[in-house]
């Protein structure tokens, strides 16, 4: 039971209708704002690949034409991140995870992410396919910008943003789970907002 | 990628607001009695939840301000259209109880036992606020490691810390810069970190420094980047970005 915060009032109710979508302990934001560990990369789309791996080597990769020449889905999500911010309707252009498996065989369970300035993030492989995971590479209309994660970032909305790791260079297929990057320093392994499940054990 | 992680459930607890200092007109430091605190590394942030009396909560997150071992403060900056900083810096005053859950966050921080590595702390604004504590856990920690701090503030009366900062420990250097007013007689740095700026205040990453970057996006994507320009690798450049800390 909290204690009442005394002269607290609260200022912010979300609008009727979208405070259903808001998840415990987040609130809307007009913003975009930006989170990351270090210095944003500059990758050039020339050097730039996308990559499945599997046993250690690469079982399938694609340049940038070739990524971007896939059939694409024009997003639109609710977005979490777990400082708190939530953002409704973002939009974004993204090729689907399950496009990209399709072309690799294997009996993954889980995946970790891998990036440009060696961010990783883990997850269940159940949950990067059946239309829940993309590789997005145009929010709202435009080019991804680099803060933002850009040239490509995975879209997961449906976990906390971190989940959804900028500058992705691709996915490594494992058969054992295996914690990234904020999955290391005590964020929750699975990250599911509607759970609220923001630290380990939350 | 070594993982200092936080380690067990991080519960909410509820301490007790032992005082309250005004840094600025629109920063406030409130210093809090935390009945189970497991200790907290310098950089490292908690978690502060506000009740309303029909149920209503908010949640944000806070740098910590102290240093390792001292009683556990966080400084808050008021945004004009925040919810809890309002709260916060306002309303709230000694004697009151705060919910609180932490330490968190295990990569933006200074451990203390960099050997001999300079260390080079950017500061934008209110991302002062995480290095002061490293600088108090070098201070008490009797570290002699070279520090420079490099913070940019909109004027003088926007420095926090300010009296602290003024009387720095030996071996540390303290480097602002104020984006907007500069007081008559100014000898200082004026305008925004930039790359120049950088060139000059930074250590040489011949050097083989470490920098922590704080402070609002637009801030620490200009210095990280400079700082990746003047050679630093980017494994050595740590940031914590607020852009959209509360929404407008």
């Amino acid at each position: 039971m909290s204690p009442v915060s005394r002269g607290f009032h609260g200022r912010r109710r979300e609008p009727e209708g979208d405070a259903a979508r808001i998840p415990p302990g987040q609130y809307a934001t007009a913003d975009f704002p930006v989170l990351s560990a270090g210095p944003t990369p500059h990758t050039p789309l020339g050097e730039w690949s996308f990559a499945i791996r599997q046993s250690g080597a690469d079982a399938k990769t694609w340049s940038w034409p070739q990524l971007t020449a896939l059939p694409a889905d024009d997003v639109t999500a609710d977005i979490h991140c777990v400082t708190r911010w939530s953002k409704l309707d973002t939009r974004w252009r993204a090729v689907s995870v399950d496009t990209l498996l399709a072309q690799v065989d294997h009996q993954a369970r889980f995946v970790l992410a891998f990036c440009d300035g060696g961010y990783t993030t883990n997850l269940p492989v159940a949950d990067v396919t059946g239309g829940q995971a993309w590789v997005a590479y145009e929010y709202d209309g435009q080019p991804l910008p680099p803060e933002h994660g850009g040239p490509a970032r995975l879209l997961v909305p449906h976990l906390y943003f971190w989940k959804s790791a900028k500058w992705v260079r691709g996915l490594e297929l494992l058969a054992a789970d295996e914690p990234g990057f904020w999955e290391q320093y005590g964020y929750h392994n699975y990250g599911d907002p509607w759970r609220e499940q923001r630290y380990a054990d939350d | 990628m070594a993982g200092t992680a936080v380690r067990g459930r991080l519960t909410w607890q509820v301490a007790a607001v032992d005082a309250v200092t005004d840094e600025t007109a629109s920063v406030r430091t409130i210093q809090l009695s935390v009945p189970d605190w497991a200790g907290h590394q310098a950089g490292q942030h908690l978690d502060v939840r506000l009740t309303a009396d029909d149920g209503y909560r908010a949640e944000r997150s806070y740098s910590i301000a102290s240093a390792p071992g001292e009683p556990v403060a966080i400084t808050v900056e008021r945004l004009t259209d925040g919810e809890v900083s309002p709260y916060l810096t306002r309303e709230l005053r000694p004697g009151d109880e705060l919910e609180i859950r932490g330490p968190i966050g295990g990569y933006f921080v200074w451990p203390g036992n960099d050997g001999t590595a300079p260390l080079l702390l950017v500061a934008g604004g209110s991302g002062v606020v995480p290095l002061r504590s490293m600088l108090r856990h070098r201070r008490n920690s009797g570290s002699t490691v070279p520090v420079r701090l490099l913070y940019s503030a909109r004027s003088l009366p926007d420095v926090i810390y300010h009296a602290e900062l003024d009387q720095p420990s030996r071996g540390v250097e303290i480097i602002y810069t104020l984006t907007r007013i500069q007081p008559p007689g100014w000898t200082g740095h004026a305008g925004r970190v930039d790359a120049t700026l950088l060139a000059e205040a930074a250590w040489s990453p011949a050097e083989a420094p470490v920098a922590y970057v704080c402070g609002p996006t637009p801030f620490v994507e200009t210095a990280a980047a400079g700082l990746v320009a003047l050679g630093y690798p980017a494994q050595r450049v740590k940031t914590e970005r607020f852009g959209g800390a509360e929404p407008s």
